[in-house]
């Protein structure tokens, strides 16, 4: 092992275990206000009029006529509003917001005001919906040749459902006024800078009026990526109105109802195959983006880069569209529009592989992707390919290939296993040329005269490791002891924007832009003296450049690669299929802080299984959520997946630091190919699954069907 | 109407509101003891769990009047003691904490587990930790250092 990657004690272990730690939550209230938010009850209406009763001393209503700057919250566009606008367009959307200093006092001024609607008809049906947020295609080749001459062609369609992060601290912002009439916003998020774009544009002022430091963050896993942004606005508009500190934080069932989550998806692949290979794919992919654009182009964009997996032919068409509907706005979330295309198009390579008599590992070698070749969007895999290796090791862990063999044969009795293993990867950083064109990422390095060195960067410590691993890459360039190096939680007003904590970007992006500071900061280093180096972002040499207009080129410097294998043991009496055990290796490159890494993997990877298997969320015909609760709304506990084995493989990017890549989303991605490939297994026969997650319930669904 | 009394970390304090009040809401508000997160206020996170009598509970399930006469411990209180020393070692050797926010009420459920079982199989922890939810760790490493942990304080439990 590296030396980088010996694991230390996490900087903000001591705060967080002893339960010091302030989250925003956890501030004095004496003096602030607590905000609450009157939400539409309707899908889709025109707002005729707000009937607020009369308010006591002190309290507030708050809406779109109070927003000073611009009611548009500066998102990727601009179309979710501050407060409702004329209309509403998913029940949940926030109308207006009521403060004041009682919460029960507030509950009661919220139930007591009236609200006039024209209801109007919602959209609901993804199949239906027509009004396109974005709309992208790419193809390379000759599709239309290779479907002529293919021994056989294949067409499945595959849906995936919501999923929700639930991070356990649930959303929460808080505004203050301060003296110089300036705003400071502070609160749970991954992009302080995002925040501060948006809140600027709300109250219209200068980028200096405004400050936003992130508060410790229980959490986030993209749930906290754009999300701040418009709560932060709306704090703040309150905030202003009031002239008094306004908080606001989510109780658990509005925060699973009313914030973004994972896109639901449906994809439609057809796919030629000549001589036992894949020589083309036409893909559909369609995500709900519900009533917002929010970052539906990006999600969309990574998930449709994704489209073809970890296979290379030559002939592919990609279509992919983001589709309106007037539910809760769709956003980030870990993995990003990958996992539902990985799960597609793993279950497709399964069913094509199981009709042509092939083992479906054996058929996904034959047509795995190698160092050199073309990447979907005529790219390059520039860097090796170790996915031969990780299967291997995988197999080792769980004797995966025999197992899957034995399992193929007809079971009986009451209890059926199956084993499933998916392939996949991850692109490491913004997608196409959003580093370059957009993010500019900018850090620096603050030496103090007694030797201390702090990393002055925008990036969130969301519970990933940075406040550990930055400090870790500096200090290790300086040779100075880890202690001699900190890194604070960002505020805006006293550091740069090295861009948002997201896309697994901050550790092989800015890790490596703090990594050459660090070199310039010893080179110039003068004892006693107060210094501040600078370091920009600058795209690697090797990079064929990405134009969004043709869909073409490098979408993504370098991957990270998954393999993961997932053994059920299936209860065909209650349809539960118990996991035995759940492995996984992974190639993030050279793990900054072992503990830390193999804490992501591991992390993700139960996530992953999750969103294959418990977490199901969806709407009813009226366009609510009905899975607001942890009784309704399951995530894994510790008894879930007891058997959970993760390995680092180690294949080194050259400019990462150290050799490091993108971590943090990799493990969940390619989970549900895995999870419901093994289901299929168990249930047996000829059952053909094509949905995530895939519920105790909806196997007993089938086999009933079945049996029929 | 009479005060609540019940003992908050060894300290003897009266309770002058509702004996309808949550306790979680109390502890937060009345007594800052912000260790205790608040993850759903129903009774299923277990962000929010502090010992009543030794007895693990989610205190946002607990209503005042219950807790009269009680000896409840947060980890205001639990972090000062040598048991809290051990656990502390445990979870920083294998990085068991990512974003915090289950860890006080994860910390005081390992506490409950051992001075019942003051040394666990595996099973028994996953067991004794499974009524508290973390979205990061996957578990694992807080599986680990509870069980590192029983066995290094062996005697403390």
């Amino acid at each position: 092992m590296e030396k980088i990657s010996e694991s230390v004690v996490k900087k903000d272990h001591a705060p967080k275990m002893s339960g010091r730690s302030v989250y925003v939550g956890d501030y004095s209230g004496d003096g602030v206000l607590t905000g609450k938010f009157l939400r539409s009850t309707l899908a889709r209406a025109k707002v005729l009029g707000v009937e607020v009763p009369p308010l006591p001393d002190g309290y507030f209503y708050v809406d779109k006529t109070d927003v000073p700057g611009d009611n548009n919250v500066n998102i990727v566009l601009d179309d979710t509003p501050v407060f409702a606008r004329d209309t509403v367009e998913y029940i949940g959307e926030p109308i207006g917001m009521v403060v004041g200093p009682e919460e029960q006092v507030v509950d009661r001024l919220l139930s007591e005001i009236k609200v006039a609607y024209e209801e109007l008809a919602p959209m609901l049906d993804l199949r239906k919906a027509d009004t396109v947020f974005f709309n992208y295609e790419y193809e390379k080749g000759n599709l239309e040749k290779a479907f002529a001459e293919a021994d056989k062609v294949y067409e499945e369609e595959f849906s995936t459902g919501y999923q929700d992060q639930t991070y356990l601290e649930p959303q929460g912002m808080m505004a203050e006024p301060e003296e110089n009439g300036h705003m400071y916003v502070h609160g749970s998020m991954q992009c302080a800078y995002y925040v501060h774009g948006a809140v600027m544009r709300a109250l219209g002022c200068r980028p200096d009026e405004v400050h936003i430091l992130q508060d410790v963050t229980g959490g986030g896993f993209g749930g906290k990526e754009a999300f701040p942004s418009i709560l932060g606005c709306q704090v703040a508009v309150a905030a202003r109105k009031a002239n008094a500190p306004v908080r606001c934080i989510f109780g658990r069932r509005e925060d699973l109802e009313f914030t973004s989550k994972r896109h639901p998806s449906l994809c439609v692949y057809k796919v030629a195959v000549k001589n036992g290979k894949v020589t083309g794919m036409d893909i559909d992919v369609k995500f709900n983006s519900g009533a917002y654009t929010t970052l539906s182009p990006v999600v969309l964009q990574r998930g449709i880069i994704c489209a073809s997996g970890v296979y290379s032919f030559d002939n592919l068409h990609v279509h992919g569209r983001a589709l309106k509907t007037n539910t809760t706005p769709s956003g980030a979330y870990r993995g990003f529009g990958a996992p539902q295309t990985f799960f597609a198009v793993e279950m497709m390579m399964n069913h094509i592989a199981r009709d042509l008599g092939l083992d479906s590992l054996q058929f996904k070698e034959a047509n795995l992707a190698r160092q050199g070749d073309a990447t979907s969007t005529s790219g390059k895999y520039h860097f090796p390919i170790p996915l031969p290796e990780m299967i291997n090791e995988v197999d080792r862990a769980c004797d995966f290939r025999r197992k899957h063999l034995e399992y193929e044969k007809p079971q009986t009795g009451r209890y059926r296993k199956g084993i499933g293993m998916a392939l996949w990867f991850h692109g490491a950083g913004f997608t196409g040329s959003g580093e370059r064109d957009h993010i500019k990422a900018v850090c620096k390095l603050h030496k103090y005269p007694d030797g201390t060195v702090e990393v002055l960067a925008s990036n969130g410590e969301i519970g990933q490791g940075l406040r550990t691993t930055f400090p870790k890459i500096v200090a290790h360039e300086l040779n100075l002891p880890l202690e001699k190096v900190y890194y604070n939680h960002p505020d805006t007003a006293r550091v740069p924007d090295s861009g948002p904590t997201v896309a697994s970007r901050s550790l092989m992006v800015v890790g490596e832009l703090l990594r050459r500071a660090a070199i310039k900061l010893r080179t110039q280093w003068i004892e006693g003296e107060d210094q501040i180096v600078e370091e920009h972002f600058r795209e690697p040499d090797f990079m064929i450049p990405f134009y969004l207009d043709k869909f073409q080129g490098d979408a993504y410097p370098t991957y990270a690669w998954g393999v993961g294998a997932i053994e059920v043991e299936l209860d065909t009496c209650t349809g539960i299929s118990k996991i035995l055990g759940a492995y996984g290796s992974f190639d993030v490159g050279t793990p900054i802080d072992y503990n830390i890494v193999i804490g992501q993997m591991e992390g993700g990877y139960l996530q992953g299984i999750g969103y294959a298997s418990i977490e199901k969320m969806d709407y009813d015909s009226k366009g609510r959520i009905r899975n607001n609760s942890f009784s309704d709304y399951l995530i894994p506990t510790t008894k879930d997946v007891p058997n959970l084995k993760c390995m680092l493989h180690v294949e080194q990017y050259p400019d990462g630091p150290y050799g490091a890549k993108g971590a943090g989303e990799l493990p969940l991605v390619g989970a549900p190919g895995a999870y419901v490939a093994a289901v299929e297994q168990a249930i047996g026969g000829k059952v053909s699954l094509h949905h995530a997650p895939f519920t105790a319930e909806d196997t007993l669904n089938v086999m009933m069907k079945e049996a029929e | 109407m009479d005060a609540i009394r019940f003992v908050l970390n060894g300290q003897e304090v009266s309770y002058e509101g509702n004996a309808s009040d949550r306790l979680l809401d109390v502890l937060r508000d009345t007594y800052r003891a912000t260790s205790v997160k608040c993850g759903c206020k129903e009774g299923e996170c277990g962000a929010c769990s502090v010992l009543m009598d030794g007895v693990l509970v989610n205190s946002c399930c607990v209503a005042m009047g219950a807790a009269s006469g009680s000896s409840v411990t947060t980890m205001e209180g639990f972090r000062e003691t040598k048991r809290y020393a051990v656990l502390d070692r445990a979870f920083a050797a294998v990085s068991a904490v990512q974003c915090g926010f289950c860890i006080p009420g994860m910390v005081l459920a390992a506490e409950a587990l051992l001075s019942k079982t003051p040394h666990p199989t595996e099973d028994e922890i996953r067991e004794g930790l499974s009524g508290n939810l973390c979205r990061c760790t996957g578990y694992n490493a807080i599986v680990n250092a509870v069980s590192a942990a029983a066995k290094e304080g062996n005697g403390l439990w």
